[in-house]
Order: structure tokens, then C-alpha cells, then sequence
């Protein structure tokens, strides 16, 4: 009898291992706790939505999507990511949310000849020659919004700026990006801690060089207290802070509230973007999470899509790794951000948009598009990628 | 360099180091008359900035709640000393760090548990705004609440360890605890009760701070370290050594991340300017802690003779 037991029990093990590959496994790796949290939630919950609605697949395929938290700390990634490739044996590692974290992981995963698909921070290494074909990001290449940022502010005329970022490989990236695009003075470049929370220090200096504008690259919670010790410092009437489309988006808003009015910011994605597409995540988003959407979830909702039309082009088969690369590469969908492919280096080509935020008719505060700032942009090293 | 500037920044510094002192102060007694390493006082004001954002919720009113905070995080404390802490004073300082360092992550789960990592605490709408100071500063008016409010519990705790009869049993069991035994002093009762203003005053800084920077799990980790320092260089047990020290670690902290950076640029690229910057004004603290101990090996003001 137990002998017979024994046997079903193996039979049933051997039938499931062969079942495994009718279903695709997501490692999704992203900063869920801290004052960063909201940003990998909203990643996640934009992520589970276009899953949701895709009847809890992806190209066909069920979807088991395993979470976990990095804590915003380089190891801890990393100790994850060991444990989906090695014992999980994920199909995919997406979810991250920090450059630092990326950088961690992202060999590991690559070696193992495992997708990487970042919905967020896309490092510059990897855009040039570091590229590789197991490394894509859905999201931007970390210096676009930046340069973006840089070609509005020398538009409207501002010849003496500020620039300000976290010391980290994000921070950096930035202040090259924008560096590309601005022609005027740099009154200073200012880096402080990833994760500082009170910039007392900062607000003086930047009160004593008196810039008329400033530039600050401050994701999550750092972002809401810079907001709201600017604004609490009384400079916010005299110097334009311009953001990324994240520096000022609805996890700020929440936070900060009204005194967000006004402020200018640039990204890839607004919430009032007019295409079906986008129309239709916003709507699903508000009636599941009841809260508007941000960039980032807009980012989550897109890697979906970007995965479910890329299993489907190679029919379920994603073992077959050429194949599903050259699905994914074909990014065969419609983005919420409108047109939208993939460079040589396997980061988004795309256009870049000013935002301001103002109130809806409804008396909600969100974004407005105000106009398109760069066409078509890809970022300034594919051409040292020789990845076919 | 402008005056305003240096103005802002000594205003910053003044701020950041009455905060510590609110932390240091409680510290400080705790070891002075027990001998008693304690690192779970940053857990204190975790729990005091936890217990604030929920009264906030709970009574609409900021400064009801900073109250109610005080009053809930001191019977924690008192509670925690009685169950707990009470039965380390006799061992050696290794089991009270090893101890009191469990606390620190069992008080860190089970905020979590209880309140979740994280919980918004607003600044008090009247105070969201700047005040203007000068011509040319505008300053954060609840930063100026924070001075205010430090400097108020200053005094108020200068007043009750030099001028009341508990102070001054509080000054004999720091400067000879056995002799303060023999002279009849119940120094059970009278330590439960230091715990309890200790921790009341975690509270505060932690309610204080919570708008300005983060109520969030391990909070108190960070600022428990520059409390010791402020501890030790002020002396052991001395509220006017944590008072000195915290201003002075407060002071030297924020000058040297705001000039330091600036004065790299000088001759290095700007990342590596502010992070060399950002770490030698860290280390400042401890070349100022090594300088005074150096010079004054018992700190400014040893309550021991």
C-alpha cells in the first residue's frame, strides 16, 4: 500500500514537472517597503492588473507571479533573485525599482540566460556596450528624462539652474542626461545620500546661490520631503522646480497635496494620454484600486502587455529563448504610451512630454500634458552596443 | 559665504541637535545611574512617532496627540523597565547589548505587524508654511516650532534636575548611585520613573521629527548612535553634557554636510565632491568625539566626580 502510494506520489511529481512549462513564473523583484514603497507597489499593482484583465494570463499561458521585497538594499536583491533562478526557476525577473538594485542582479539573471525585463530604472552601462539579449527595460533609458528636462528648461529660457540627485547610479545618469541637453550655466550640482529624508542643508544652499530654476532627481519619499521642505521654505514662488514625470506624480500628490500645483514635469507617459490603449488602463486602474494611476503603474501595466504579446507570438513555446527574444524585441502591442520600440540595445524608443500639474474637471490633482519635448528618442550610446 | 546662509544653517543645526538632545537626555540618565547600555531607546522613539501619526488620526489635533504619545510611549517605557530591563542591571554590559538589541527587533516587527512599515504624519496645516525672518530668509515655520518646543523642554528639564527634590535624587544616584542606596533613596522606583520622562521625550522628538522626516520601521536606529555620541562626549549621566553635545553634534553634523561638499568642488568632480563630503562631515563627529575625550576623558561634564 505505501509502496503503491509512493509511486502515485512520484507519478504525480514527474507529471507536474512536465506541466510546468504550460504555465510562465515571474520573479518580480521590487522595493515594496520603506519610504520607497509605493513605488514597487505601484509597479505591482499595475503589473497584476493587465494580468487580471488578461483573465490571469499571459500570451495563453497561467501566471504565477512571486513577490518579493528588496528593500530598496542591493543584497537582499540579490539573495532573491538567487532563490527564483536557482530553486523557482522563474521564466522571467521584472519588478525592480532602484538603478543600485539592478546593477546587482542583472548579471546574475543573464548568466542564466533568464529574461530581464526592467519596468523602471534601465542603467546606462547597459545601453551601450555592456548591452545584452537577456536585458531589456520597458520603462526609459535612466538619462532620458533628464535630457528631456534639460532641452524644456533651456526652452524656456532658464541660463542658471540647479541640478539635484541622490549619490547613486541613477543620480549620476541624470546629471548626464541633462548636462546633454541644457545650454546654460549649471549654478550647482548638488548629490546627497540615497535615502535622505531631510534636506535642511541642501534648501540653504540652494537659497543662497538663488537659481531660477531647479532640477531634482528624487524618486519615492525622498521626492515628497524635498516637496514639502521647498515648499515649507517659501522658495517655491520665486524658483521653478521642474521634476521627472515621477517627481511629481500621484504617490506625491497624495502626500503633498495642493501645493503641487503648477509644478512642471517630464516623462514618457501622462495619465491623459489620448490613445485607446491608455484610455482604458486608467479607467481599470481607478475602478480596482480606486486611486489614480502613476508612471510607474503605467510602466507595470505595459511590461505585461509587452510579455503577453511576446508569449503569444512564439506560442506558448518559451523555451525556445531566440525566439521569445525576437518576440519580445517586436514589442507587439499597444503601449498606454502610444507609439513606442525597441532600440538595438533593447531600450525603449519613444517621445518625451512636458507635464504640469493641475486639477481634472472632477477637482482631482493630476497631470496635463502640455506638449512634446523630444520626438522619437532613443539615448546617446546604442551605437556601442554591437548586439544583433 | 552670505550671512543668511550661515544664519539657515545654524538654524538647521540648533534644530537637528535639540532633537538629539531630547534622545540623549533620557539616555544619558540611564546609563549615569544605572550603568545600564540601553539601545532599544530608539525604539521609544519609533513608538512615540507610531503612537502620534495614530492619535493624529484618531483626535484630528497634533499637539493633543504629541501629548497623548508622551503619556502612551512613557508607559511603555516604564512598562518595558519593569518586565525586562530591571532584571539586566546586574549583569555586564555585553548582556545588556545583546538584550537590548533583541528588543530593538522585536519592537521593529511588531510595529510592523501592528501599524504596518510605514504611516503618514503631516505637518500641522497653521505651520506648513514659511515665516519670514529676515529680508531674503524665509524659514520653515514648524522648524521653528521644533526650536521652540527644544529649547521649552530644555529648560523645563534643567528646571526639575537642578530646583525639585527628585532632581536632586536624580543628580545622587548619577553621581554615587551606592551611596544614594545607603542614604535611603528607593532607586527602583525613582529609575522606573526616569524611564518613563526618558521615553515621554523620545516621544516628543519623535513626534517632532515625524512630519519633517519619515514615521517608518528602524527609524531610531540611525539617531541612536549619534545620541551615544552626544552622550559621551557630554559625560556619562550630565543633561547639561547631553545639552552641550547635542548642539554641538547637531552644529558640527549639519555645518560640515552643507560647507564640506563645496569646498571639495574646489579641486574634485562634483559626485565625488559631495560623497567624500557627505562621509568626512560623518566622520567629523567622530574626530570631535575622539578630540574631546582625548582632552576630557570622562567627557565636557562627568556627573561622576
Amino acid at each position: 500500500m505505501l509502496m503503491r502510494f509512493m509511486a502515485l506520489a512520484a507519478a504525480l511529481m514527474v507529471a507536474s514537472a512536465a506541466l510546468a512549462a504550460d504555465k510562465v513564473k515571474i520573479g518580480f523583484i521590487s522595493t515594496l517597503s520603506g519610504p520607497n514603497a509605493a513605488i514597487g507597489g505601484d509597479i505591482r499593482d499595475g503589473f497584476n492588473l493587465a494580468v487580471k484583465l488578461a483573465g490571469g494570463k499571459l500570451g495563453g499561458l497561467p501566471v504565477e507571479v512571486l513577490v518579493a521585497d528588496d528593500q530598496l538594499n542591493p543584497d537582499m536583491g540579490k539573495q532573491h533573485a538567487d532563490r527564483m533562478l536557482k530553486r523557482d526557476r522563474v521564466d522571467f525577473v521584472t519588478g525592480t525599482v532602484f538603478s543600485n538594485v539592478v546593477l546587482a542582479i542583472a548579471p546574475q539573471v543573464t548568466d542564466s540566460k533568464t529574461f530581464f525585463i526592467g519596468p523602471n530604472a534601465g542603467p546606462a552601462q547597459y545601453t551601450g556596450a555592456q548591452c545584452n539579449p537577456f536585458f531589456f527595460v520597458s520603462s526609459w533609458p535612466s538619462e532620458a528624462y533628464s535630457e528631456a528636462a534639460g532641452e524644456y528648461v533651456t526652452q524656456r529660457g532658464f541660463r542658471n539652474v540647479i541640478f539635484l540627485a541622490p549619490n547613486y547610479q541613477g543620480g549620476k545618469d541624470a546629471a548626464n542626461g541633462f548636462k546633454r541637453y541644457y545650454k546654460g550655466k549649471l549654478a550647482d550640482e548638488m548629490y546627497t545620500k540615497l535615502g535622505q529624508l531631510d534636506y535642511a542643508a541642501e534648501l540653504a544652499q540652494i537659497r543662497a546661490a538663488k537659481p531660477e530654476a531647479l532640477y531634482v532627481f528624487l524618486p519615492g519619499g525622498m521626492g515628497i520631503n524635498f516637496i514639502k521642505q521647498f515648499v515649507a521654505s517659501g522658495m517655491s514662488k520665486d524658483i521653478q522646480l521642474v521634476v521627472p514625470l515621477w517627481g511629481s506624480d500621484q504617490d506625491i500628490i497624495r502626500a503633498v497635496g495642493d501645493p503641487m500645483l503648477g509644478l512642471f514635469s517630464l516623462g514618457h507617459w501622462t495619465i491623459d494620454l489620448d490613445n485607446p490603449a491608455n484610455r482604458k488602463f486608467v479607467a481599470e486602474f481607478e475602478k480596482e484600486y480606486k486611486r489614480l494611476p502613476t508612471g510607474y503603474a503605467a510602466s507595470g501595466y505595459d511590461t505585461a502587455l509587452l510579455l503577453d504579446a511576446a508569449i503569444r507570438k512564439v506560442k506558448g513555446k518559451i523555451e525556445d529563448k531566440e525566439a521569445l527574444r525576437k518576440a519580445i524585441r517586436a514589442a507587439d502591442f499597444q503601449s498606454v504610451r502610444g507609439e513606442f520600440r525597441f532600440n538595438a540595445n533593447q531600450f525603449p524608443v519613444q517621445d518625451y512630454y512636458l507635464q504640469v500639474v493641475g486639477k481634472t474637471a472632477d477637482g482631482k490633482i493630476a497631470h496635463k500634458t502640455m506638449g512634446k519635448i523630444l520626438s522619437a528618442r532613443g539615448d546617446a550610446y546604442v551605437q556601442d552596443c554591437k548586439m544583433k | 559665504m552670505s550671512g543668511i546662509l550661515l544664519l539657515e544653517q545654524s538654524l538647521n543645526g540648533l534644530q537637528f541637535g535639540l532633537m538629539l538632545f531630547l534622545l540623549a537626555a533620557g539616555l544619558t540618565l540611564v546609563f549615569g545611574i544605572m550603568d545600564m547600555i540601553n539601545l532599544a531607546h530608539g525604539s521609544l522613539y519609533m513608538i512615540g512617532a507610531f503612537l502620534a501619526a495614530k492619535f493624529v488620526e484618531l483626535t484630528g489635533s497634533f499637539w493633543l496627540a504629541v501629548l497623548l504619545a508622551m503619556a502612551g510611549t512613557a508607559i511603555v517605557g516604564m512598562a518595558l523597565e519593569m518586565s525586562v530591563l530591571r532584571r539586566l542591571y546586574a549583569r555586564d554590559h555585553l548582556a545588556q547589548v545583546l538584550a537590548t538589541f533583541a528588543i530593538i527587533l522585536i519592537a521593529n516587527e511588531l510595529v510592523r505587524i501592528v501599524w504596518g512599515p510605514q504611516v503618514p504624519l503631516g505637518t500641522p496645516a497653521a505651520l506648513s508654511g514659511p515665516v519670514r525672518l529676515l529680508p531674503g530668509l524665509e524659514y520653515s515655520s514648524y522648524r521653528l516650532v521644533i526650536i521652540a518646543v527644544g529649547l521649552a523642554v530644555a529648560v523645563a528639564l534643567y528646571l526639575a534636575v537642578t530646583r525639585t527634590k527628585t532632581g536632586m535624587l536624580v543628580r545622587a544616584g548619577a553621581s554615587n548611585r551606592e551611596m544614594a542606596v545607603a542614604m535611603g533613596v528607593d532607586i527602583r522606583r525613582l529609575f522606573t520613573l526616569v524611564f518613563g520622562v526618558g521615553a515621554a521625550l523620545c516621544a516628543i522628538a519623535g513626534a517632532m521629527l515625524g512630519p519633517i522626516l519619515a514615521v517608518q520601521v528602524g527609524m531610531g536606529e540611525d539617531i541612536l548612535i549619534l545620541a551615544f555620541v552626544v552622550i559621551v562626549i557630554g559625560g556619562i549621566g550630565s543633561i547639561r553634557g547631553a545639552l552641550v553635545g547635542a548642539l554641538l553634534v547637531g552644529v558640527v553634523d549639519t555645518m560640515g554636510r552643507a560647507f564640506l561638499p563645496g569646498l571639495l568642488r574646489e579641486f574634485l568632480s562634483p559626485p565625488v565632491a559631495s560623497a567624500l563630503g557627505g562621509a568626512l562631515a560623518s566622520i567629523l563627529i567622530y574626530l570631535l568625539m575622539a578630540a574631546i575625550l582625548a582632552w576630557k576623558p570622562q567627557g565636557l561634564f562627568p556627573a561622576r566626580g
